[in-house]
């Protein structure tokens, strides 16, 4: 096996990594369709909704005509879907404006955002995670314990609420709305990001923090950990030498689901700090029952994650040799 | 050092290991501190071997890991240790701790789960060497090559390079040995290194340890519950129970004249004799006919082959009260025979005969009298019995299952049962937690018996168990058997086992059935060359067994890739014939032992 | 009943500190409303975001209602429809899973693929999606928050489940002749319950964030109904002055659910090591 040429090396990961794709594509297509299903067949008819009870029965099948609501769910399904896939998901139902060129304002700094708080959080999650798994059952990592575990229970607006409190109302140091401005300096854009950042990270270091913890806990567990400490290998070559390396599948994976956590906590954080990103525009989306923005933003979401998920598990068969050499 | 004239025996002046009063003490789950080692004193002159041997929970393998000062689990180790400069308590340089890996090296039991999967094994090997510092990367790589040629490893100079997954169990435990020689150390632990294999690789592996072993003049420890491996690798026993010392001498004082008595249950154990006597099984139309099963795994394709093959036309026959055993190597499908008469797994071809009458090849056209008439017990207690449920509920279900009967009739036939497999009936009330592993295990036979069936299907049964659990068990399978006219398919990997219970044995190979026939004719050649490789391959109570084997004749023939119809043993053949066992199937040959063997051979070219 | 007391006295203290708070919530959300000193929507004081005072404890909101009251009756609509919901979720989600983990190969395939589709739209998303869909109710939102997070509880107990199922004991049961639901429910269920109920708490646990996280929103539980979130959503105009009317609610949700945390992590670790 390990005999092979280098391509014919490369071949078994390569299709394991080919089937990973199709698959994420396939729910990816699956997740369309209960979406469209939940927010476009289920709740009802459009027209009658957007003309008011005092319409005539004339003037909505008129509507729903010239909205095509009155051809068959399948058409319409696979209409949308061509839409959403051509980049051009229509026309938002309140905004009067094409949803790609609302989307295309909002989405970078929904990215922006994510980014920050991903440079921020995980190389904190790393140090707890592995501080905690290190001094298992001892002072710091039950301190750890208890600390992460309220963290990961408190809801992002109080959070952000005590955070408001003392940054931008006791201390004045931080404005309680995130507005970037144009061209910023690098202070003017860390003063702007620092409360939104901080109040998702929180959330996110604690979730991926344990999670790094019982990844390293459970390889700490097994036989050849101890067998390595029998060699006198020191603490540090243990850990960064022999259990990470086998952590690694578990530990992106658990890396993509914060990252999808954090746009849940996203939802929040925009809300409150009114920071214009994709989460906010959802919100709006839904108050407004703006159906074919919140299909979009649904979808990006949801396109993420899958994304995440199969970078996380590209990874994972990478660094497992007995995946990838298939 | 100064403390040392007080305590040490003085038979040990020059002994380079030393070990004074050694207690090794873990915290219960109720608080309370448990002593797993109780006052254990020994010594090692420089370059011998010690054996400490014993059952699970003899606290062997803490004594073991004490040496190298490390404790599992928080436990805490008193008394006096010394090897060669170093001690328990020794500062620096000077302490057991600072030496692991280094003066003193450890093998582990499962090699397996040992290596690290995600490193390549030559980086694993020579790590030792690079952290202490015994020698540069180049040195010890090449001293790595050295060590895999001594323990006749295949493709010394590439081995290296492969991962752990890639290779066999044998030779992972031979790499560890490397791993555990690279620093050329003082004192080498090997703990239990050959347990998890199969007896024809573990003779290869021991053969493999004993020769670097002797090369290299090194002081060893060998931790061991089986006395016929220890006879061949130490020069000196220590038996342990329960944390103490029983007994230590030299290895054949230990074996021809134990002092002991422990020492000689354990060794009436070692080699099972049953001493109920069964009369012979009736004659006449058989129980039960297994005939051309084919079974595997996985989707079943067009011409009704499984994906992953297991077991290729097996045929056996089980008398009425019969005891017939299956054995065979790990991989050998001989789980998969009970499997598919018990109705768990469908084969692809072939029938299960009871009575005369096919059985339906899934469990769900089976009747319900069909299936209360074949039970199935499983290997290992632990999981064959359900924690949420009592002992009563267990057997109680059985009851009411098939007889319907509850209430109090219930309670008075799980108390028989009980008092049957030689248990108190207030058992019944019992979780299966609170029991011993042979306590369990009984239940098991017990939830079979409950159903009163004609043929219990017992796979590995006692496998599971220390030696002396297991003679206790068999016993009761052979009362049972006397007592209740039940018939037993009876698998093991253990061929002392199943001679002590089985009136007839059949040995698979990669599912086929390469010999079978009555117990009595495995006792002495012709054998079919597996068997003769299996039977030889069982470590024999003396010292010089292991020599008096020598090293088999390697195989003669490459096999085809496609074995297709050929013989399955050909690949490991040491009488395999060019031009005829690489072109035609064997043929069955019926002996005058009334054995009938697969191949080629005739029955006095299998006796020579 | 006694080995429960006794269960309690062993957890650490994080455990104890854990139970205490789940327990007073358990009886804010019975009893609350019956000890609340003025109906939760009547305007008792003159003074909006009034401080703590003898009359009022913790004070008044933005319409100057007293907020100890209006909290004692939020909590039990953040407690009790949390409570409906992840009951739903995990008799949803583990009955299905006991299905797929007993019941033939094709059905666990269809089960799994559908739930692993679900579970790729994060739940907040799917939340947003079905209450734009149909409207928050307070039927509707409870089906809502027991739908978003079937998922999770069915990929937990089909793994429980399905490791279980391979075990020799259920083995044994299966060529003794047993019926599959004889299977799950006696020889499979009773050993997955204790993991099981961490994961019903800590779903328990996201629900309730959740809930809270919608109704802060405005898209939860519409006025005059208001749960705990809506309490934290409708006096955000004191956040400057800190007002104890913003505070005392997210307080109280914080203690709710770390208070759940602690106490599953304290039972299940008192096993686990």
């Amino acid at each position: 096996m390990s005999g092979t040429a280098p391509a014919a090396r490369w071949r078994g990961p390569a299709r394991l990594v080919a089937q990973r794709v199709v698959l994420a594509l396939f729910t990816l297509l699956l997740v369309s369709a209960v979406i469209f299903t939940i927010s476009g067949l289920l709740p009802g008819d459009a027209a009658q909704e957007l003309l008011g009870q005092g319409a005539t029965s004339e003037q909505i099948a008129a509507l729903r005509h010239e909205m095509g609501l009155d051809r068959p769910a399948v058409v319409r399904y696979l209409e949308w879907l061509r839409a959403i896939i051509g980049g051009d998901p229509g026309m938002s139902l309140v905004a009067n404006k094409p949803v790609a060129e609302i989307i295309s304002e909002r989405l970078p700094n929904t990215l922006t955002l994510a980014a920050l708080t991903t440079l921020f959080s995980v190389p904190f999650a790393f140090l707890v995670g592995i501080t905690s798994a290190v001094t298992r059952g001892r002072t710091t990592d039950r301190a750890l314990n208890i600390l992460t575990l309220a963290m990961v229970a408190l809801p992002e607006f109080l959070v952000a609420t005590i955070a408001v409190l003392v940054f931008s109302v006791k201390l004045l140091w931080l404005p309680s709305i995130t507005i970037v401005p144009q061209d910023p300096t690098p202070g003017e854009f860390l003063r702007a990001y620092a409360m939104p950042v901080m109040v998702l990270g929180v959330g996110v270091i604690a979730q991926l923090g344990r999670m790094i913890r019982a990844a390293i806990i459970a390889e700490l567990d097994r036989p050849y950990v101890e067998m390595a400490r029998l060699k006198g290998v020191s603490q540090r070559r243990l850990i960064f030498r022999h259990v990470l390396p086998n952590a690694v599948g578990p530990i992106v994976n658990a890396m993509a689901l914060s990252l999808s956590y954090l746009f849940g906590g996203a939802i929040i954080v925009e809300t409150i700090f009114s920071y214009p990103g994709l989460a906010s525009l959802m919100v709006n989306a839904v108050t407004s029952r703006d159906m074919p923005l919140l299909q979009a933003c649904a979808m990006i979401f949801c396109a993420t994650y899958l994304l995440l998920v199969l970078i996380a598990d590209t990874v994972a068969i990478l660094a497992n040799p007995r995946l990838r050499q298939g | 050092m100064t403390a040392q004239a007080q305590i040490a025996p003085s038979q040990t002046g020059a002994a380079h290991v030393e070990v004074c009063n050694l207690c090794v003490t873990v915290r219960a789950p109720d608080g309370s501190a448990l002593r797993i080692v109780d006052d254990v004193s020994f010594a090692i002159p420089r370059g011998e071997v010690l054996a400490l041997i014993g059952e699970s929970g003899s606290g062997k393998t803490t004594i073991a890991l004490s040496l190298m000062g490390y404790a599992r689990g928080g436990a805490r180790i008193e008394g006096r240790i010394r090897v060669g400069d170093a001690t328990l308590d020794g500062t620096e340089s000077a302490s057991l701790a600072a030496q692991r890996g280094n003066r003193i090296t450890y093998v582990a039991q499962s090699a397996a789960a040992a290596f690290n999967p995600s490193r390549r094994v030559m980086e694993q090997v020579i790590e030792p060497a690079l952290i202490h510092g015994t020698a540069s990367d180049a040195e010890a790589r090449r001293h790595a090559v050295e060590l895999f040629e001594a323990l006749s490893l295949p493709d010394p100079a590439g081995i290296g390079s492969r991962y752990p997954h890639e290779l066999s169990g044998g030779q992972l435990q031979r790499l560890m040995a490397a791993m555990a020689l690279i620093t050329r150390p003082d004192l080498v632990i090997f703990d239990e290194p050959t347990t998890a294999l199969d007896v024809t690789t573990q003779v290869e592996v021991l053969q493999a340890f004993r020769k670097v072993v002797r090369d290299q003049g090194a002081t060893g420890v060998y931790v061991s519950h089986d006395l016929a491996v220890v006879a061949q690798m130490a020069d000196r026993i220590l038996v342990l129970n329960r944390g103490r010392v029983r007994e230590q001498d030299a290895v054949r004082a230990v074996l021809e004249t134990p002092a002991d008595d422990y020492t000689r249950t354990l060794l009436a154990a070692a080699r099972p004799v049953v001493k109920a006597a069964v009369p012979a099984p009736a004659t006449g139309s058989p129980l039960l006919s297994i005939e051309g099963i084919c079974a595997g795994y996985g989707p079943v394709d067009r011409e009704g082959r499984a994906a992953h093959p297991v077991l290729s036309d097996v045929s056996l026959h089980i008398g009425r009260g019969a005891a017939v055993g299956v054995i065979g190597e790990s991989g050998s499908g001989k789980s998969t025979v009970a499997r598919v008469v018990a109705g768990l797994l469908a084969p692809t071809a072939g029938t299960v005969l009871l009575d005369g009458q096919p059985l339906a090849r899934s469990l769900k056209d089976r009747s319900r009298e069909e299936l209360r008439r074949v039970q199935i017990v499983f290997q290992n207690a632990d999981i064959a019995l359900n924690p949420a449920h009592s002992v009563g509920e267990i057997l109680g279900r059985v009851l009411r299952f098939y007889e319907g009967i509850s209430g109090h009739a219930a309670r008075a036939r799980v108390a028989e049962l009980l008092d049957l497999i030689r248990l108190p009936a207030a058992v019944a009330t019992r979780r299966c937690d609170e029991l011993s592993g042979g306590q369990k295990q009984r239940i098991n036979l017990a939830r079979a018996l409950a159903a009163k069936p004609d043929l219990i299907l017992c796979d590995e049964v006692t496998s599971a168990l220390d030696t002396v659990v297991r003679e206790a068990i068999l016993e009761l399978l052979a009362e049972l058997r006397r007592d209740l006219g039940v018939a037993y398919l009876f698998i093991s990997h253990d061929i002392a086992t199943v001679q002590a219970l089985c009136d007839e044995i059949v040995v698979l190979y990669k599912g086929t059935c390469v010999e079978s026939g009555p117990a009595r004719a495995y006792a002495a050649p012709p054998f079919h060359p597996y068997t003769d490789l299996l039977i030889s391959s069982v470590p024999e109570l003396r010292t010089d067994w292991l020599s008096d084997v020598g090293r088999k004749d390697p195989p003669r023939l490459a096999a085809p890739d496609d074995g297709g119809g050929l013989c399955r043993f050909l690949p490991r053949c040491p009488v395999a014939i060019a031009g005829r066992c690489d072109t035609a199937s064997p043929p069955l040959r019926q002996l005058d032992s009334g054995n009938a063997v697969l191949c080629h051979r005739s029955q006095a070219e299998l006796a020579g | 009943m006694d080995s429960l007391i006794r269960a309690a006295r062993r957890l650490p203290l994080s455990g104890k500190l854990g139970l205490g708070l789940v327990v007073f919530w358990i009886v804010v959300a019975i009893a609350g409303p019956f000890v609340a000193p003025y109906p939760p929507g009547s305007f008792v004081n003159e003074e909006v975001f009034a401080g703590s005072s003898g009359r009022f404890l913790l004070g008044s909101d933005f319409l100057g209602r007293d907020v100890l009251s209006r909290l004692l009756s939020g909590a039990r609509f953040t407690v009790g429809l949390s409570a409906i919901a992840v009951a739903i979720a995990a008799s949803i989600g583990t009955g299905l899973a006991l299905c797929a983990a007993v019941g033939p190969r094709w059905l666990d395939e269809i089960l799994s693929r559908s739930m692993d589709t679900l579970i790729s739209i994060p739940s907040k998303i799917f939340a947003l999606v079905l209450v734009a869909a149909f409207g928050s109710s307070i039927v509707l939102l409870t089906l809502i928050l027991a739908l978003t997070y079937v998922p999770g509880n069915f990929r937990i107990a089909r793994s429980l489940a399905v490791g279980l199922a391979r075990l020799d004991y259920v083995e044994v049961a299966r060529a003794r002749g047993e019926g599959r639901l004889y299977l799950a429910l006696v020889e499979v269920l009773p050993n997955m319950m204790r993991p099981l109920f961490a994961d019903i708490g800590l779903r328990f646990v996201f629900i309730v964030l959740l809930l809270s996280g919608l109704s802060f929103l405005g898209l939860g539980l519409q006025p005059p109904d208001a749960d705990l979130g809506s309490l934290v959503r409708e006096n955000t105009s004191g956040l400057a002055e800190g007002a104890l009317a913003i505070i005392a609610p997210a307080v109280a949700i914080a203690s709710l659910t770390v208070g759940v945390n602690l106490l599953i992590d304290a039972a299940t670790q008192g096993k686990a090591e």
